[in-house]
């Protein structure tokens, strides 16, 4: 649809794509094929027109190299990192541990209750996006999205057996032979060993990964887990071997929220019209004046992987990914023009025409904004982890009844005291009550001993049903209905103690 | 207009404009239809796979037979197994043993909980906290007792139930009054010697005088101090806890009328397990002794 509609549009204009004079005029640059599938005239749907995208060299390919590199090497690697929390604990350094609730981070540890640090982290990685894309555009996008660097090696591997744009356009386009089948087949089976290969990287985020990749190897795993596999074979096959660009375009939210985020000053990946234009082909040897750098010789749309033309300017299926700089820097040195006639640069400078280059602001109201609520946030999330304590106590008060009388006159509320132990190792705890002079505390199952201990393992929650009592003439003195007072939970080795405000509850007075 | 807009434009309209607003014509793509028409087949295999639709007295039970009455029956006897490791535990400890085994005690404390709610709560209240005529198990004062040995007895067997071991059979407190053996005077007497038992005597004449009809007529069970005896479930009439109202007309309608509370024998419905998990619960409610 895309490419139809470009070459629409260069018809309108009165162009022709001059790739037949583009060789003479260069020698050494790959001729480019227009595919020439048409739009199903009228119809309400339209079929895809296959992208074929070609390979580009230069500095934004090397980057996304790199950045390919070392995102996919986290995502396959980090589940295997190993981290000492001492015998009782999982020494993975990234776990999300279902069946015992916990997410383990390197040095962090949350629990499902403590899940507002997750949001805090995603309210930063929101920021941290509209920050980026208020700088800088889709630079999440065009370089580190997952679906961007799965489709990036996806199409490295259809290059590898198919060719680069030309042999597969021509591929395509030949009648079905063996050469076409074990091509084709060769990068299916490929891709299809990624995706299991993706898939199997997911769960071991899940599990202990040596523990877990054995029992995979051995089909003694949890059904889950192959089920798990399974999806994200199929997703990741699906979404970054097949669908592509079609999951930017079509499926994506992201990109109509980008075009809130940018202003003026931000930096897109942007064709200089007014230093291309008028664009037309160019001979060897002929004068440049009077016309524009481009030679249009569709590099651009050659290697852009959702196949449109930068040249019609800023559009909702860019992902700002640069390959077309890379692609044109190169035109641009061999046909002895200055580089950067698409390059990173602003709406405010293109309106300008080159005439008005000052500097970029970078301290833009929008930019200072996100800037200063990421600094809040993460202020905040730190704050909080650094201070996150070892020890929480909550205590639930029995509500049915909320006292009892006893035979003395006396009264007695029932608690159910629960003790978060958050250390690495099991601890003993003691409860005391504090602010309710004359009280008596008993635990349930230690009625007997003078100082009942309650032993909570290594990072779990333990809970003891507590009864606080007060004999007749303490519980005479009370002022009313309810006392507020407070339970002390303090670790044996008297290291880490929490407080929990509750209430003693008597009859109306 | 609409053409040569279109010509300005350069894209595809439908050729639809309303107030000058052109709709381009940017098609949904293929494959987006193809996903509907997927989904459509997977819910016809679904109707075919699985119970799906309602019929006049039945429904479609799908070529799998699944059924979720079956998975619930499963997950029950999953559970039920689960559970028995604990409950072959409980069955082999004494009461004592399981107290103080803090994971057992949980497991017994969840088990009675539950227990206690299907089959007591209706007379003794979900809280356990009783009401006139129905013993409060959560506070210090126990009719026959309050150790877990005494509450498990207490629960297999009940109380003048329709038991061979029940305690106090076919036996209670008699109606003094209305079988003649006091009269109206002797009866306030008596009531307002009792009071003075817990310190709130009016007439302190009068129960001089309902002294000595206690020692002869209520002493033999209460005790000559009143404070009771658990072996018959008398209860202590010195402390500040009434199973009846514990006024002065209350305690002369309880020696006018009688007391014989009962409590259903459940050695014959619950299992020995359950009646354990059970006396662990009542006793953990906080008056245990």
């Amino acid at each position: 649809m895309l490419i139809a509609e470009i070459q629409q549009r260069v018809g309108a204009l009165g162009r022709n794509s001059g790739i037949a004079n583009f060789a003479e005029a260069a020698p050494g640059i790959e001729r480019s094929e227009a595919p020439t599938i048409e739009r199903g005239g009228g119809s309400l749907y339209a079929p895809r027109e296959k992208i074929y995208p070609k390979r580009a060299h230069g500095t934004f390919r090397t980057i996304k190299w790199i950045v390919m590199a070392v995102t996919l090497s986290i995502y396959y690697l980090v589940p295997w990192i190993r981290w000492d929390r001492g015998p009782y604990m999982p020494d993975q350094a990234v776990l999300i541990d279902f069946p015992s609730r916990r997410f383990f981070f390197f040095f962090l540890e949350i629990w499902p209750q403590e899940f507002y640090y997750v949001t805090g982290l995603l309210v930063l990685a929101a920021l941290g996006l509209f920050l980026v894309t208020s700088i800088a555009g889709r630079m999440w996008c065009g370089y580190a999205c997952p679906q961007t660097v799965w489709t990036d090696l996806m199409i490295a591997v259809e290059r590898f057996f198919q060719g680069d744009r030309n042999q597969r356009i021509r591929l395509d386009k030949n009648p079905w032979s063996f050469e076409t089948l074990w091509r084709k087949g060769a990068t299916h089976f490929t891709w299809l060993l990624i995706a299991v290969a993706t898939g199997g990287a997911w769960v071991f985020y899940f599990a202990d990964a040596p523990t877990l990749a054995r029992q995979l190897v051995a089909l003694e795993a949890p059904m889950v887990a192959y089920v798990f596999i399974g999806i994200f074979t199929a997703t990741t096959y699906l979404l970054g071997g097949i669908a592509r660009e079609q999951v930017c375009i079509y499926m994506c939210p992201w990109p109509r929220i980008q075009g809130a985020m940018v202003d003026r000053e931000s930096l897109l990946i942007s064709y200089r019209a007014w230093r291309g234009e008028p664009r037309g082909p160019h001979k060897a040897g002929q004068s440049w004046e009077g016309r524009g750098d481009c030679i249009d010789c569709r590099q651009c749309v050659a290697v852009c992987p959702t196949g449109i033309d930068i040249r019609n300017g800023s559009q909702l299926e860019c992902i700002q990914c640069a390959l077309c700089i890379d692609a044109c820097n190169e035109i641009m040195d061999k046909i002895g023009r200055p580089r950067s006639l698409i390059s990173y640069d602003t709406v405010r400078h293109m309106e300008a025409a080159g005439q008005d280059m000052a500097p970029i602001n970078f301290l833009r109201p929008r930019v200072l904004i996100y800037a200063t609520a990421m600094a809040v946030v993460g202020i905040i999330m730190l704050t909080a982890l650094m201070l996150r304590p070892d020890l929480e106590v909550n205590v639930l008060q029995d509500r049915n009844p909320i006292y009892v009388k006893l035979s003395d006159g006396g009264l007695r509320n029932g608690y159910t005291v629960k003790i978060l132990n958050k250390a690495y190792e099991p601890r003993d705890f003691h409860i005391a009550v504090a602010g309710l002079p004359g009280a008596t505390l008993s635990v349930v199952g230690q009625e007997k001993q003078a100082n009942p201990v309650i032993n909570v393992p290594a990072d779990e929650l333990q809970q003891a049903k507590v009864y606080v009592a007060l004999d007749k003439g303490t519980a005479a003195a009370l002022t009313g209905p309810t006392t507020e007072f407070s339970f002390v939970v303090t670790s044996a080795d008297g290291a880490s103690s929490a407080e929990h405000k509750t209430l003693f509850q008597g009859p109306e007075r | 207009m609409a053409s040569k807009k279109r010509q300005i434009e350069t894209v595809e309209t439908t050729g639809h404009e309303w107030d000058g607003i052109h709709e381009l014509n940017k098609p949904l793509p293929k494959w987006w239809l193809y996903v509907f028409y997927a989904t459509i087949l997977w819910s016809i295999g679904y109707w075919l796979l699985m119970p799906a639709w309602p019929l006049v007295s039945s429904y479609t039970k799908g070529l799998l037979g699944y059924s979720q009455r079956e998975r619930v029956a499963e997950q029950i006897e999953a559970g039920k197994a689960a559970k028995a490791v604990y409950r072959e535990k409980i069955a082999a400890s004494d009461l004592a043993a399981i107290n103080e085994d803090p994971e057992l005690l949980r497991f017994a404390l969840a088990g009675g909980e539950a227990a206690f709610g299907d089959n007591c709560a209706p007379c003794h209240g979900r809280g356990a906290q009783g009401a006139f005529g129905y013993p409060n198990l959560r506070d210090d004062s126990w009719l026959w007792g309050g150790t877990l040995e005494d509450v498990q007895l207490t629960i297999q067997h009940g109380i003048r139930a329709d038991d061979p071991k029940t305690r106090s059979p076919g036996a209670g407190m008699p109606a003094f009054g209305k079988t003649g053996v006091l009269a109206e005077p002797q009866i306030n007497d008596v009531a307002e010697y009792v009071l003075s038992l817990s310190g709130r005597a009016e007439d302190a004449e009068a129960a001089k005088r309902g002294a000595q009809t206690f020692a002869s007529t209520c002493a033999p069970c209460h005790g000559a101090e009143g404070k009771g005896n658990l072996a018959i479930g008398a209860p202590d009439l010195t402390d500040e806890l009434w199973l009846y109202a514990g006024g002065k007309a209350g305690i002369a309608a309880s020696i006018s009328n009688g007391r014989a509370g009962m409590m259903p024998a459940w050695a014959h419905r619950l299992d020995p397990e359950t009646i354990k998990e059970l006396a662990i619960y009542v006793h953990s409610l906080g008056g245990g002794q």
